[in-house]
């Protein structure tokens, strides 16, 4: 098991001609993700050339694409201006589980993606985020598939390369994982921590769960009175910019402290007050991870 | 983006709010001028991206056009929050009876615009929120429908009893919105939005924060961009795709992706160092972007090593390794430079650099501490 993603995932590709796009639907069917097609206006008909010979159709629509493909998932490489609208297209082909890539989509624009989304039933992973990796399973969006392992470790995070970075130190420790999760630094995203805690938690795989926070908004604190009342689970986390001057916005639209919610210390003792582990150095999630296995 | 007070007035007053008028001095001279045309008592306000600007001096009244130039000439040039005013706003002094604040955020928790509306206005809204949350009644708005007229409404009745008053606060509540939408906003504020003695409602002061992402497609507001407020080093690494904040300390860095490289400077700073800067190359890095990185840091005549901390996915080791190379010949770097590479194309960054006589780590916690020996040699 894992969660979101597994090796029935059926997935399309939505921009799979672009850049970004070719690039990672060929990585993705490298790792073993069954990616069915993928979509671009006015290439419909073509195929796209993936790793080993391996080839896929391409369509005009979304529409067209899971009626002919049965996929149950789509990944988002388009562009910012067009993304909004592609991510309400893949819900309205029927897809329910869909992970946007593209940074740099309107703030507005996801005030109003998010509730159409939510009606149709479907769950969206971003925007601005790295994806989901269920190791030796399924690989979706850009997270580099080596660094990770299969084993009992949940991963959850707000960053891209800090989420990483820790996948690596555990591998390199010799522990696995059942998902890693990027759900993306933007003020809104279709999938928070606490979404990803419930999964874990259900999730028979997964024995054990690192989060991974930032500065700005009060998402983490949120996550730790979660965990107190519902996730039975160890969780041990790490915060980025415990230093960071306030006011100064830090790369991520979401890190902004903004008022008292929002610095590393509150979310720090929001976690210890709730019985949650919190390393103070990305290499300390490996050792605390190995207390609680 | 942030924008100054006096385009934020710009923007309301072309949705129809009542502002009063005010035009933007750079010199005294032009203060004085300014306030002769205007006649009467007039404000003169730093025009500065931060906080704060009355209790730091900023903000005065002057009876006389002659008064006006003095006060501009103090305070074109003062710093706040460590910014150099280089413009006054010179506007009428208005005879107030009460102070409201109206204000729009885009709200994560409930990930909607969310409209506040107080009667303590004049004041910083952070404080009223901390120290009389009552105070403030909030409202969110579904953005497929906008901020509908009963809801406006709800919000002026909230503020002022006089039947006039909830109408003109109604209406002004209703363009702000439009204003908050069609800039691409992510806050809108006017605080104070007062009531003068002849009973009319009027936006004395207001504040837009523009979401970077909506730029692209409103150029006239991404022309607003005042280059001159912000500091020189971070207007050349956002030209050149980089995202770069200055600090106080002496350990450069270069990383890629904000998490990582907030988590560096955090880990600088657990092994007793100071960042002299938080440095996010970005995904996708060219060798170029690494070049005009190192250009900005070493235009820090604080910093006495420098520390790459790349974590290769969408970022190609190979790609930094060659921007560093090829930033070496064109640059005269004066400090040591540690580099800690690791994932996609890892091996062939090191062959790179091998040859050009750098050695890379692959661990975080050994370049950081081996930066933070050398910045203290």
């Amino acid at each position: 098991m894992a969660i979101f993603i597994d090796e029935n995932t059926r997935l399309l590709v939505q921009g799979i001609t672009g850049r970004d796009g070719s690039f990672h639907a060929r990585q993705m069917m490298e790792y073993g993700t069954k990616v069915v097609g993928g979509v671009t206006p006015g290439k419909g008909g073509q195929r796209f050339e993936g790793p080993n010979g391996q080839t896929v159709p391409v369509f005009n629509t979304m529409d067209r694409a899971v009626a002919e493909t049965g996929a149950n998932a789509s990944v988002i490489y388009v562009p910012p201006a067009a993304a909004a609208d592609a991510i309400m297209e893949a819900v309205d082909a029927g897809v329910k589980f869909v992970v946007a890539i593209t940074e740099g989509i309107p703030v507005l624009d996801m005030a109003r993606v998010y509730p159409y989304v939510v009606e149709r039933g479907a769950r969206l992973l971003g925007p601005n985020c790295p994806g989901a990796l269920a190791p030796g399973k399924c690989k979706v969006g850009i997270m580099p598939g080596q660094i990770a392992k299969p084993g009992p470790v949940g991963v959850v995070s707000r960053s891209g390369t800090l989420t990483y970075e820790v996948v690596y130190q555990l591998t390199n420790a010799g522990i696995g994982q059942s998902t890693c999760v990027g759900i993306g630094g933007d003020p809104i995203i279709g999938t928070n921590f606490i979404d990803c805690l419930a999964a874990f938690e259900a999730d028979e795989e997964t024995r054990a769960i690192v989060l991974i926070g930032e500065i700005g908004g009060t998402d983490e604190q949120e996550a730790a009175r979660y965990i107190r009342e519902r996730v039975t689970k160890p969780v041990v986390a790490f915060i980025a910019g415990q230093t960071a001057p306030p006011g100064r916005r830090m790369g991520h639209a979401g890190a902004i402290i903004s008022g008292s919610a929002g610095t590393a210390a509150e979310k720090i003792q929001a976690f210890e007050e709730n019985g949650v582990r919190v390393a103070r150095r990305p290499s300390d999630v490996v050792g605390l991870i190995r207390e609680v296995l | 983006m942030n924008i100054h007070e006096y385009q934020a007035k710009e923007i309301l007053r072309r949705y129809g709010i009542p502002v009063p008028p005010g035009e933007v001095a750079t010199t005294p001279e032009e203060a004085e001028a300014i306030a002769r045309s205007l006649g009467g008592t007039v404000v003169v306000k730093a025009q500065v991206h931060a906080g704060g600007r009355g209790k730091a001096g900023g903000v005065k009244l002057a009876a006389t056009p002659e008064e006006a130039r003095a006060h501009a000439e103090r305070i074109l040039g003062m710093e706040i929050k460590g910014l150099k005013v280089q413009k006054v706003l010179v506007t009428p002094a208005e005879e107030i009876t009460s102070e409201s604040y109206v204000g729009v955020i885009v709200d994560r928790a409930s990930k909607r615009p969310v409209f506040m509306v107080s009667r303590e206005g004049g004041v910083d809204i952070e404080e009223v929120a901390a120290t009389k949350p009552e105070a403030i009644r909030k409202l969110t708005v579904d953005p497929r429908y906008g901020l509908l007229p009963h809801q406006a409404y709800w919000l002026a009745v909230e503020l002022y009893q006089e039947p006039a008053q909830q109408k003109a606060c109604a209406l002004i509540l209703r363009q702000l919105y439009t204003a908050f939408v069609e800039s691409g906003a992510s806050l809108a504020e006017i605080n104070p939005l007062i009531t003068t003695p002849t009973g009319e409602v009027k936006a004395i002061d207001a504040k837009m924060n523009i979401d970077d992402n909506e730029l692209f497609r409103r150029p006239e507001i991404a022309a607003l961009r005042d280059v001159s407020a912000e500091p020189p080093s971070e207007t050349q690494a956002r030209e050149a795709g980089l995202s770069y904040i200055k600090l106080d300390g002496n350990i450069g860095a270069v990383v890629n992706g904000a998490g990582l490289a907030m988590a560096t400077m955090d880990l600088i700073k657990f092994y007793g160092g100071e960042p002299a800067n938080f440095l996010d190359i970005g995904g996708s890095s060219n060798p170029e972007k690494v070049v005009n990185a190192l250009k900005i840091i070493t235009s820090d005549p604080n910093v006495r090593v420098i520390l790459f901390n790349i974590f290769g996915g969408i970022t190609r080791c190979d790609d930094v390794a060659n921007g560093i190379v090829e930033a070496t010949k064109r640059i005269d770097i004066k400090v040591p430079l540690v580099i800690r590479l690791t994932g996609t194309n890892e091996q062939a960054a090191v062959q790179i650099l091998e040859k050009a006589g750098f050695r890379a780590t692959t661990s975080m916690d050994d370049v950081v501490q081996e930066a933070v020996k050398l910045a203290r040699a």
